[in-house]
């Protein structure tokens, strides 16, 4: 479902993505591991199409379309979802009205009709039952005034309405105590399904205890220098990033 | 609470170090101001026909001008009659060199710290001593020609460099500009030029250092600095003046011109002579500065720290005309016992991805009035134009003000500007913190000042940073509790 | 001052005083007389005076409005604008035609002892609640000429006195229409007083028909006792071809709280200036206002808050939404007097350009005598949110759309601090007409 190709991405004048190659098939789930400053961030940001990196090289193919070609709103439209690291507030705007504006904007993309009231209060009642989320919350405004762990929640909220193909989890994990982190990964994979593709990028192996991987990938300096099964996300947990060079050193010779 | 309120008027009482009166002869014209003055003026400096034009067309234009009232200081009114308009210590017409200078002057500098024979000097810094109406000195002439660096008293440069004077005076501050600008435009007696060619970055530090000496005598100087294509200089001021129990008079023009790529550096620290400890006395300094980013990608900063004069009135501005052009201005300003300051800038975005950045800090005590106005204009073509203001004040003790008045104009969707500003005392608590750990009092004090004036600090040169700080000590001695 | 200038005025005066001289006491007469000279003497504001110099005033001077003597209700006109006004049936209600009361439109509910909701005409025929001082206002403001003419006209209004302790059930609102052909102006002069530890909610709407254009000069000035809490509304929806000119002078005593909430949609100019007297400590005062020009409206809004006194806090929070060739001004000034430490002042000013032909002048100031205070004010002008921007088309939603739910959250923020429901219904419909946000 997506494939990319010797991707390379800039912003400014550094260059981050120094030419990644990965294959993502429905129904899988990948983990995207390393060290901060790898670039993990930013190609899920460049995947989602953020505005701030340039594209130098390389391709992305998404159901066999152009993906870098899209519009941000038309990427989202076709099924990728990216929960944020840093979920970004908006004042002003509800919650419900967001999400209701959110999925007809999908739905009227893709020719379906509008949901109805009453099936979007029935789904919103049930997907907030599922991230164990207190309906008040939706009549607040977008992240506002949420504690991290709440924002992580509503994120992946977002993503049980959006119902996407594609879902990137960027730091999913990032400032959630044990109890959230198990309500959260619960929700992810009640999203697993041989349809949907997920990318799970995490800089510690805690995570992938409750979302287990069908790949891991290590990102280091911009480009995938090793990648397995879940069994390399222990043994970086067990050694560490420093074994990376060896590793990088390694795919340099081949 | 009350010991410390005791402390904070003492620390109010301060000393001005550069004081004292150099005894000299001075060529002095009568006091008062008439057309016949200004051709004296003229004649005076053997000045060209247009430049007496000029002079002549911005008198009479004066003669229809009020004295601006919207500025937040109050003095008692000038009696512009009573000053004189040039005075200038009397020597042998032409300096060649230091040799020539009279002794009496070179101690004078020398006392003020301000050493002008090369050798004793600073490496990197280049002076032009100007001492009331003229400018009697002017080191490091011969290094700065090699790099093709013109850098000499105006008077000079209008003899020297007639072209290039008359094709940029007035081009940024026009004669016509406002009340004090017309006035130094009739009167100016000298100043410095600087003439920076293309693609050349000046090997050092250039420097103007003021002095005002004579009695009655008000000080009208005029710079100019024009940075060819892609070059770069940093410019340095200083000001002292004797003590003197009557208000003189200082109205300065500056005009900065940076063409494509280019850069100017301006650093000021101001410290004439701020009146006693009761408001008797001290500068009335209105001074109009503007420079003009005329080429794309060109840069202006304006950094300035005023602990001088009874009163400041300046706006050092930035109008941003070329693409990418980025205007700054970094101020810290010391209102201390009497003094009353209205100072800030004006940064007119005219061009497209203009940045402006303005940090202004006000440090008041005493009974001092420190007020910080701005203005931040954004045109309608300058797309994508940025700002981002911040003006902190400093109130020390209960019966000074601090006052912020930013004018912000936007006519385009794109522009992003942003203003903060913030007010607060020395807080007993740091104080008390930093006392809890050894430090006495004023230490205490000077070091949150410090803290507060911190980024203004970080951008001056090394040299001016040490001065400045030093001097921020001195202003405050007394102030605080 | 050109003569001229007031000239057409003092003939529409000379007019006025003698249609009153058979009804009109002697003080308010002479009352009168006296601000019609300050007027004169003081002239129509120019733009070159500093606190005028974005806005003109012009169509003042150069073509005078006209008195409305009698007003005729026949037409319905007012009906239909009064039938818009309306918040809610169950609110105390007093309405205006051209500055003229109509009792058959208003209606009061029961109220409790002592409370007064009256007009200002029947206060003057009754001689009652001390009104030789309070309608005698005299400033030496940047708004001294207007209020100056409104004293000399001061005919009608509301009157609002709510006595010690009492807690007003429900709002009162206050409808001023203006309907008459003719180049028409009135001067409506509001009163509100609360006694100490008393509540009410005051909403006062402003709108008028289509046609020749008039002016509404008004004047409300409010006395809050100790501990008393006013919840301050004013809809500006006056329409476009008129001229609103306003001020709100409100004097706090010790641990009072008020707060105004200003919402400026209409005129093709505005001037709506606030001024707060906080003469007390531990008051609270919040401002927070909405402006949204369009088209040529120009909307200056400006308040002023006085700190005379130890230990109050301010909050400030306007915004602008401006459009096509609109343009805005907000000027707030928040002086710190000597006496009052422990100032807790903030003022923030956002602004937002949706037109490169709409300008916005803004200049908060800060005037501090004090030392130990906190004062800051902020002023954003620019585009929307980046990152909102890419979070909600993350999300699907296309780049207009969530351009305009950036553009109603940015409004919509002022909007929530409005605490009664049917105001606040009421000016969330028009955000959402106003920016086409559908109904998702």
């Amino acid at each position: 479902m997506l494939e990319i190709k010797n991707l390379h991405a800039r912003s400014e004048d550094t260059e981050i993505l120094k030419g990644i190659n990965l294959t993502v098939n429905a129904g899988e789930v990948h983990a995207i591991m390393g060290p901060n400053g790898s670039g993990k961030s930013t190609l899920a940001h460049v995947l989602a199409g953020r505005e701030d990196y340039e594209i130098t090289e390389g391709e992305v193919t998404y159901e066999g379309k152009d993906l870098l070609d899209m519009e941000i709103e038309e990427r989202a439209a076709e099924g990728v979802f990216l929960a944020y690291q840093y979920p970004v507030e908006i004042s002003g705007v509800s919650n419900k009205y967001f999400l209701k504006a959110a999925i007809n904007s999908i739905r009227k993309h893709n020719d379906q009709p509008l949901i109805s009231r009453g099936d979007f209060v029935a789904m919103l009642k049930e997907k907030l039952a599922l991230l164990g989320m207190d309906k008040s919350m939706m009549d607040r405004s977008v992240n506002e005034g949420f504690s991290g762990g709440e924002k992580k929640r509503n994120e992946i909220l977002q993503m049980a309405m959006l119902e996407p193909k594609l879902a990137i989890l960027d730091e999913t994990d990032s400032g959630l105590d044990i109890d959230a982190l198990k309500i959260v990964s619960q929700g992810v994979n009640a999203l697993r399904s041989p349809e949907r593709g997920i990318i799970v990028v995490t800089h510690y192996q805690r995570l992938l205890e409750y979302i287990v991987p069908d790949k891991v990938h290590v990102l280091a300096g911009g480009k995938i220098v090793r990648s397995g099964d879940k069994s390399l996300a222990l043994e970086l947990e067990d050694k560490g990033y420093s074994f990376l060079s060896e590793g990088a050193e390694a795919i340099a010779a081949n | 609470m009350s010991s410390e309120n005791a402390l904070l008027e003492e620390y109010a009482q301060r000393e001005y170090e550069h004081g004292f009166i150099t005894d000299i002869e001075a060529d002095s014209i009568p006091a008062g101001l008439s057309e016949e003055v200004v051709r004296l003026i003229s004649q005076k400096k053997n000045e060209p026909e247009w430049l007496l034009e000029w002079r002549l067309k911005a008198y009479r234009h004066w003669l229809t001008l009020e004295e601006p009232k919207w500025h937040n200081v109050k003095y008692p009114p000038i009696d512009y009659q009573a000053s004189v308009y040039y005075s200038a210590p009397v020597q042998k017409p032409k300096l060649n060199s230091l040799d020539e200078v009279d002794p009496v002057l070179l101690e004078t500098y020398e006392k003020l710290g301000i050493p002008l024979e090369e050798q004793k000097m600073l490496a990197n810094v280049a002076v032009d001593a100007v001492f009331d109406s003229v400018s009697i000195v002017t080191t490091f002439r011969e290094t700065l020609e090699k790099h093709g660096v013109i850098f000499c008293p105006f008077s000079e440069a209008v003899h020297r460099f007639p072209e290039l004077v008359q094709k940029y005076l007035g081009s940024v501050v026009p004669y016509s500009d406002n009340f004090f600008a017309s006035l130094n435009s009739a009167v100016f007696s000298d100043g410095s030029f600087c003439y920076i060619p293309k693609g050349v970055r000046c090997p050092m530090e250039l420097s103007t250092y003021f002095r005002i000496n004579a009695q009655n005598t008000g000080q009208f100087e005029r710079t100019l600095i024009v940075a060819e294509e892609g070059s770069y200089v940093s410019y340095l001021e200083g000001c002292t003046a004797p003590k003197r129990d009557e208000n003189q008079l200082h109205a300065a023009v500056v005009e900065l011109v940076a063409m494509e790529d280019a850069q100017i550096k301006y650093s000021t620290v101001q410290n004439w002579y701020p009146g006693d400890s009761e408001g008797k006395g001290g500068i009335y300094n209105f001074v109009t500065k503007r420079g003009a980013c005329r080429g794309d990608n060109s840069q202006i900063s304006w950094t300035q720290v005023e602990t001088g004069s009874a009163i400041t009135w300046k706006y050092p501005s930035v109008i941003l005309q070329g693409d990418n052009s980025v205007g700054e201005f970094y101020s810290v300003a010391v209102t201390a016992n009497h003094q009353q300051a209205d100072t800030g800038t004006k940064m007119i975005h005219i061009g497209k991805n203009t940045k402006s950045t303005i940090i202004s800090k006000g440090i008041s005590a005493g009974v001092g009035q420190n007020s910080y106005r701005g203005e931040v204009k954004i045109m309608k073509g300058a797309t994508n134009a940025r700002n981002f203001s911040q003006c902190d004040s400093l109130l020390i003790g209960d019966k000074c003000g601090a006052h912020t008045f930013p004018y912000i104009e936007v006519r385009n969707t794109t522009g992003k500007v942003e203003h903060e500003a913030s007010t607060s005392k020395v807080g007993e608590d740091q104080i008390y913190y930093l006392r809890q750990r050894g430090l006495p009092t004023e230490d205490a004090v000077n070091m949150i000042v410090n803290g507060f004036c911190k980024e203004v600090y970080d951008v001056l040169p090394m040299e001016f940073a040490v001065e400045a700080r030093k001097l921020l000590n001195v202003s405050l001695e007394g102030s605080v509790g | 001052m050109i003569a001229t200038e007031t000239d057409a005025y003092q003939e529409s005066f000379n007019q006025f005083q003698t249609d009153q001289s058979s009804t009109a006491p002697a003080w308010l007469t002479a009352l009168r007389q006296a601000a019609m000279e300050r007027f004169t003497e003081l002239g129509i504001p120019t733009k070159r005076i500093e606190d005028w110099r974005f806005t003109s005033v012009k169509p003042l001077a150069t073509k005078p409005y006209q008195n409305v003597q009698s007003i005729s209700l026949a037409n319905g006109d007012a009906e239909e604008l009064l039938q818009r006004a309306k918040l809610d049936e169950s609110f105390h209600r007093l309405v205006f035609v051209n500055g003229h009361h109509v009792p058959q439109w208003s209606s009061q509910h029961e109220l409790p002892a002592g409370v007064v909701i009256e007009n200002l005409a029947s206060s003057i025929r009754d001689g009652s609640r001390d009104l030789q001082g309070r309608l005698g206002l005299e400033t030496s403001d940047e708004a001294a000429a207007f209020v100056a003419l409104n004293s000399a006209f001061v005919n009608d209004g509301a009157v609002v006195d709510i006595p010690e302790g009492v807690v007003l059930d429900r709002p009162i609102h206050l409808i001023f229409v203006s309907v008459e052909d003719g180049h028409t102006v009135c001067h409506p002069r509001n009163l509100i007083r609360l006694g100490k530890g008393s509540g009410a909610a005051v909403i006062e709407t402003y709108l008028g028909r289509e046609g020749d254009g008039y002016f509404t000069n008004a004047i409300t000035q409010i006395e809050l006792d100790e501990k008393a809490d006013l919840d301050h509304h004013k809809l500006q929806h006056e329409q476009t071809e008129s001229l609103h000119i306003a001020s709100t002078y409100i004097d706090q005593k010790d641990s009072s709280q008020f707060r105004s909430h200003y919402f400026s949609f209409g005129s093709l100019l505005a001037r709506n200036e606030i001024n707060c007297m906080l003469d007390g400590e531990e008051i609270v005062s919040t401002l927070n206002g909405l402006y949204m020009p369009t088209g040529e409206q120009l909307m200056d809004c400006r308040t002023r808050i006085d700190h005379a006194r130890p230990n109050c806090n301010t909050y400030e929070l306007y915004k602008g939404i401006l459009d096509d060739r609109a343009r805005g001004v907000f000027n707030g000034k928040i002086f710190v007097h000597q006496d009052a430490q422990k100032t807790d002042a903030k003022q923030s000013n956002q602004a937002l350009l949706l037109s490169d032909d709409a300008v916005v002048n803004t200049k908060p100031q800060l005037e501090i005598y004090a030392d130990d205070v906190k004062c800051t004010h902020g002023a954003t002008i620019g585009e929307l949110d980046e990152n909102a921007l890419y979070y909600l088309r993350s999300r699907g939603i296309a780049a207009p759309l969530a351009r305009k739910m950036l553009i109603f959250a940015f409004a919509n923020d002022v909007v929530q601090g409005v605490e009664i429901p049917a105001v606040r219904q009421h000016l969330e419909t028009i955000l959402l007409s106003s920016h086409g946000l559908p109904d998702v």
